[in-house]
């Protein structure tokens, strides 16, 4: 009787075991918790998180989590596009980093007109955001068509605007390098009386958009179809060349808010050193969030944990003294590590292991 | 009597579970055409990839020229042993010249002497009439001439047997007559040439002697003048020819007169090739469309869904004039279309099973109108019980059902829409008998209840089951339409192979 039930508790632990080793954010997360752990073993003070006060004396939250959140930002915004982008086109975008260098630099631009040192800012700072976004929707727009119309594979396309982007950019700001007035940084930092810094927010803001409109729309729905079977999505009456293009202007608004919160935190652009490399990480974090980079079903909230990751990992090598030039070079190892972990072969070959475990448990998955 | 250049005996090949090939022979004289016909999977492909190496046979054995080889591994030793094949896709390098094309990968010098090879392939393409210059890149040749190069180059490497793979179903008339007149060139100087094709009046015009494949046995070998076009159809299809002398007069009484009309379509065709054609679909009633593959079966319903793109004539939908561009503008119009290939065209494999089944009704609802999920489940629920589709749940991805499910659950795709003309292009093709015969019953259930259905199916009984008028293609012409007595397997057949086109009536 006592057997019974022992083999009936451990059958339903496997079971649950089973269920959560299966789930699609299991590695996400498990790999998140893992560095998050590490950090705190490294420094166990690691999650504390404490009101201070900045220069002004402004109440701030102050801590390495804030840190992460915050630098975090426009990591998570960019693949918040880019995974949709991988879903519809089966490929990725690789001028985010230069598109935001052109997003910037037209804020800049809008901000200070031919001044280099404005005392005040030229245009509302609202105006300046709008046609940020909509200098990266252009981009995107631009890199949609070749994608959608000219069936240009994605890497390809948008290596032209990886190329070109940053020195756009510098175009855009007519060659000057202004500094915007203080205000234009409450976007990237603080505003004066309130704790969270401001990306975090913008971040909260762009998430919370993202799932409602994927809830309101059927942009998951065809976005999916269309990665996974163009032909029979158009045979079933969707434009695949018009959801590919959708996605990459979505990316665009992505990019122009990236850019944003970019020029924000330091009030100016630098069009060249802007988010260096930030296309290659923001394209890791789709992956990191167990989402196929030859698209098809997508998981946001695996990309926006794996963005997250990223920046976790970033902050870590940098809490551990790592020399910033090979920062790279670690983050190469982990990164390697996990997608080997996370490859159909290795998952095969830890399927098989775990087949004992399944054959007393039963699969409960049928074949019609 | 001419020399034998190749003859396979006895060949068996066998994938797990499917037996491709069973006790297959092939006999191919020098200097003759020889066709090769089948309906699809015959095995004509299985066999011309034993001959080629690419599959290896469980049994049976090839020999070239008097020469026994029980065993050509790869299609390199195939060409070395004088067989060269041409498929319908071009598999030379566009990019480079004509003349590189025709040596390249053929010898082993480091060096090469460019003026002396581009004067050989000169001489090479002169002798065969082919309307390339050797230094002209290959990608700016017609498609015609792309294949005649790869035809060259196979000539050119001494191959005593040739393999045409349906040369001519990219081609048009014009190109198709110089294929044809090169071919003649080759058989004259002895060529064995093997011809795969599904255009029957081709057959006719060049070959010499025609081997019948079905389901992959061999039917026959037979002398082109022997055989006539009712007799090769029904050999094909597998379909003894009865007496035709039963036939019905043609003079009927026209029942659809007091039926609505749902679709009406005048010389309508498209840019896949389809000839223009008329075709009228009544309420309630079940069409068919018949021809062997290729026939442009799919084509004609593809044109009135939107599918491709509508080239000429016109389209009435319940008598008003409409103009279909896209297949969303043909569903909002009531039009339902299962597409032949499933698996390439139906299914959205990763999806589940509920996403599949309301895709169609949520792309005609709109993008800001999604379908909550409960709202999708109940759809799910009611189809998935309607049609009885086994599935674990609603959730199961699509592509990890069977054939029949699979079929089942676009099936219901299209209800959901509640169409007022449907068609189901090979519903039943690779599926169960239970599951077909659901569906047969399913069609007629759905005609009595007032929908217009068209249903094309390979299967010639299954469309006199569910039809009550077939329109019947050849070579992508309509060619006649049967109904009532005329609907017979004899008549069809004969209607296939000898009917005169809807084009030449009208003239």
């Amino acid at each position: 009787m006592s057997r019974n039930n022992n083999n009936l508790n451990s059958n339903r632990s496997a079971l649950v075991l089973k269920e959560l080793i299966r789930h699609r954010l299991f590695i996400p997360i498990a790999f998140l918790a893992f560095l998050l752990l590490i950090n705190v073993f490294i420094n166990p003070g690691f999650l504390g998180v404490s009101l201070g006060r900045d220069s002004s004396g402004n109440p701030v939250l102050i801590g390495n989590l804030i840190n992460i959140l915050n630098n975090a930002a426009e990591l998570v915004i960019l693949a918040i596009g880019m995974t949709l982008v991988t879903a519809s086109s089966r490929g990725q975008d690789i001028s985010v980093g230069a598109t935001v260098a052109i997003a910037g630099g037209v804020i800049m631009r809008v901000l200070c007109g031919n001044e280099t040192q404005p005392t005040e800012l030229h245009a509302p700072i609202i105006v300046a955001l709008l046609l940020g976004c909509l200098a990266g929707m252009a981009c995107g727009a631009f890199n949609g068509i070749l994608v959608s119309k000219f069936n240009i594979q994605p890497m390809v396309a948008t290596l032209i605007l990886f190329t070109a982007g940053r020195s756009i950019g510098s175009m855009a700001m007519g060659g000057l390098k202004p500094k915007a007035a203080a205000e234009f940084g409450y976007y990237g930092n603080f505003i004066p009386g309130f704790p969270i810094p401001t990306p975090i927010l913008i971040t909260i803001v762009v998430v919370a958009v993202t799932f409602l409109a994927l809830k309101i729309t059927n942009l998951s729905l065809y976005t999916r179809a269309v990665g996974i079977n163009d032909k029979s999505s158009s045979l079933n009456g969707l434009n695949p060349a018009l959801i590919k293009f959708l996605t990459f202007v979505i990316l665009g608004l992505c990019v122009g808010i990236a850019g944003f919160v970019q020029a924000s935190r330091v009030q100016t652009v630098n069009p060249y050193t802007i988010v260096p490399g930030i296309e290659m990480d923001v394209i890791l974090a789709v992956a990191l969030g167990g989402n196929s980079l030859s698209g098809g079903k997508f998981n946001m909230t695996g990309s926006i944990i794996g963005a997250y990751t990223i920046q976790t990992l970033t902050s870590m090598l940098t809490t551990l003294n790592v020399n910033t030039n090979a920062v790279p070079v670690f983050k190469a190892v982990i990164i390697i590590m996990l997608v080997v972990i996370q490859s159909p072969i290795v998952k095969s070959f830890l399927g098989n292991k775990f087949t004992v475990l399944k054959s007393t448990v039963g699969d409960g998955k049928e074949r019609g | 009597m001419q020399d034998t250049v190749l003859t396979m005996r006895g060949i068996y090949k066998s994938f797990p579970g499917v037996r491709a090939l069973q006790n297959v022979d092939f006999t191919l004289c020098e200097g003759e055409i020889h066709a090769l016909m089948g309906e699809n999977g015959a095995g004509k492909s299985t066999l011309i990839k034993v001959l080629t190496g690419v599959y290896s046979k469980n049994a049976g054995e090839i020999c070239i020229k008097g020469i026994n080889k029980p065993h050509i591994k790869s299609p390199q030793e195939a060409q070395k042993l004088g067989i060269s094949t041409v498929y319908q896709e071009i598999t030379l390098c566009p990019n480079l010249t004509v003349a590189e094309n025709l040596f390249i990968g053929r010898t082993n010098n480091l060096f090469v002497n460019w003026k002396k090879r581009n004067s050989r392939a000169e001489c090479i393409l002169q002798g065969l009439g082919i309307p390339a210059k050797p230094a002209q890149q290959l990608s700016s040749c017609s498609i015609a001439v792309q294949q005649m190069v790869a035809i060259a180059r196979a000539v050119d490497m001494d191959c005593k047997v040739l393999i045409l793979d349906e040369p001519t179903s990219s081609l048009d008339d014009q190109e198709v007559a110089k294929l044809f007149a090169l071919m003649r060139e080759l058989k004259s100087r002895g060529v064995g040439i093997v011809f795969v094709t599904h255009f029957l009046e081709q057959v006719y015009e060049v070959c010499d002697k025609i081997t019948v494949l079905r389901n992959g046995e061999l039917v026959g070998e037979y002398q082109i003048k022997d055989l006539p076009r009712v007799e090769l159809v029904a050999k094909m299809m597998g379909k003894e020819l009865g007496d035709l002398a039963e036939i019905h007069n043609k003079t009927q009484s026209n029942t659809n007169d007091s039926k609505e009309v749902i679709i009406e379509t005048e010389g309508l065709s498209s840019t896949s090739g389809i000839k223009p054609f008329d075709f009228t679909a009544y309420k309630g009633e079940v069409t068919g469309f018949a021809g062997l593959l290729g026939s442009g079966r799919s084509e004609c319903v593809r044109a009135i869904f939107g599918a491709d793109k509508v080239t000429n004539g016109t389209l009435r939908i319940k008598g008003e004039h409409v103009n279909i561009t896209t297949p969303i503008k043909a569903m909002k119009k009531g039009i339902g279309y299962l597409s032949e290939d499933r698996k390439r065209d139906g299914i959205i494999g990763d999806l589940s099973v509920r996403e599949n089944i309301i895709l169609a009704l949520q792309v005609m609802r709109g993008f800001f109108k999604p379908f909550t999920k409960a709202q999708a489940q109940a759809f799910a629920d009611e189809y998935i019980s309607l049609l009885g589709i086994k599935t674990a749940s609603a959730d199961t991805p699509i592509s990890s059902l069977s054939g029949g499910n699979q079929q089942k659950v676009i099936l219901a795709r299209w209800l959901l829409t509640h169409p007022n003309y449907l068609i189901l292009d090979e519903p039943t093709r690779g599926i169960d008998i239970g599951t077909k015969v659901e569906i047969q019953k399913l069609v007629l259930k759905l005609a009595s209840e007032g929908m217009s259905i068209t249903f094309i199916s390979s299967e010639i009984e299954e469309m006199l089951r569910t039809c009550s008028r077939l329109i019947v293609m050849r070579d992508l012409y309509v060619v006649g339409e049967l109904k009532d007595e005329d609907m017979t397997q004899d008549k069809i057949m004969y209607t296939i192979a000898g009917g005169e086109t809807q084009n030449v009536q009208k003239q």
